[in-house]
């Protein structure tokens, strides 16, 4: 995996290439949280380039979840393909997060 | 079982990318469709693994995993074997789906596994082979 970060005016947005799994969730934990000490609050991660996901890489994306929202920011999601999609559905998750179908109308919902 | 791959890899985190791709480049093989190809096979193989890595060798020194894929009648099989003293997969329980467990970080692994493959199973003298049936069309 890797992943880049850049700004869209106040939205910090991350964009996820390849797995996200327990080997290398920490770095993109890491990242998000070191975006959110510099004073950052709005996340949105685009999963567009993303492989699959296991339940480590889930586990980060809701323990950001209630990290940012704790210190009243917000994380969205945007670009989930079928296969992800399935997954958080699976799960529940796609009733703890907000996911926008493309990242254009993530960024406009915030 | 007709067994198309069998492979025994250090018991790091670190190789289970690599041993994914290679286990679903011998289901390509295999003739499995693609949706479980991209996405039933990857996830649920990357639990068993995460299980037995972080799980089946606790305290113990360096060891190994085994993984083997095959085909019986018209079912995949994957098999994932650790060294350790086994678990209980009944055992595991907790619904990660209950509103009371929707924001914790943990708790997902076996359930994803169950989801996306036809049958969970334990095996081995100890346990310690944990066997995920997906039957294909």
């Amino acid at each position: 995996m890797s992943f880049t970060i850049a700004k869209s005016g106040d939205i910090t947005l991350v964009e996820v290439e390849g797995q996200l799994i327990v080997g290398n969730r920490q770095e993109l934990k890491q990242r998000v949280l070191e975006e959110l000490e510099h004073g950052e609050r709005q996340f949105l991660i685009d999963f567009a380039r993303t492989g699959y996901i296991d339940s480590s890489g889930l586990g980060v994306l809701v323990s950001l979840s209630k990290k940012i929202r704790e210190i009243g920011g917000e994380l969205r999601l945007a670009n989930l393909n079928d296969d992800l999609r399935t997954l958080f559905e699976l799960t529940k998750l796609d009733t703890l997060f907000q996911i926008a179908d493309t990242r254009e109308r993530a960024l406009e919902s915030f | 079982m007709r067994v198309a791959l069998e492979m025994a890899v250090p018991s790091d985190v670190a190789q289970i990318e690599r041993v994914v791709a290679r286990v679903v480049a011998t289901c390509a093989d295999l003739h499995v469709p693609a949706r479980q190809l991209h996405f039933n096979v990857p996830v649920a193989l990357t639990e068993a693994l995460s299980n037995a890595i972080l799980y089946g060798h606790a305290d113990q020194g360096p060891s190994h995993v085994t993984i083997r894929a095959g085909m019986r009648d018209k079912a995949l099989v994957l098999e994932v074997a650790d060294e350790g003293p086994g678990f209980d997969l009944d055992a595991c329980t907790r619904d990660p789906t209950a509103p009371e467990n929707l924001e914790r970080e943990d708790g997902r692994g076996l359930f994803l596994m169950r989801r996306l493959m036809d049958r969970v199973e334990r095996d081995g003298g100890q346990g310690n082979v944990v066997r995920m049936v997906l039957e294909l069309p």
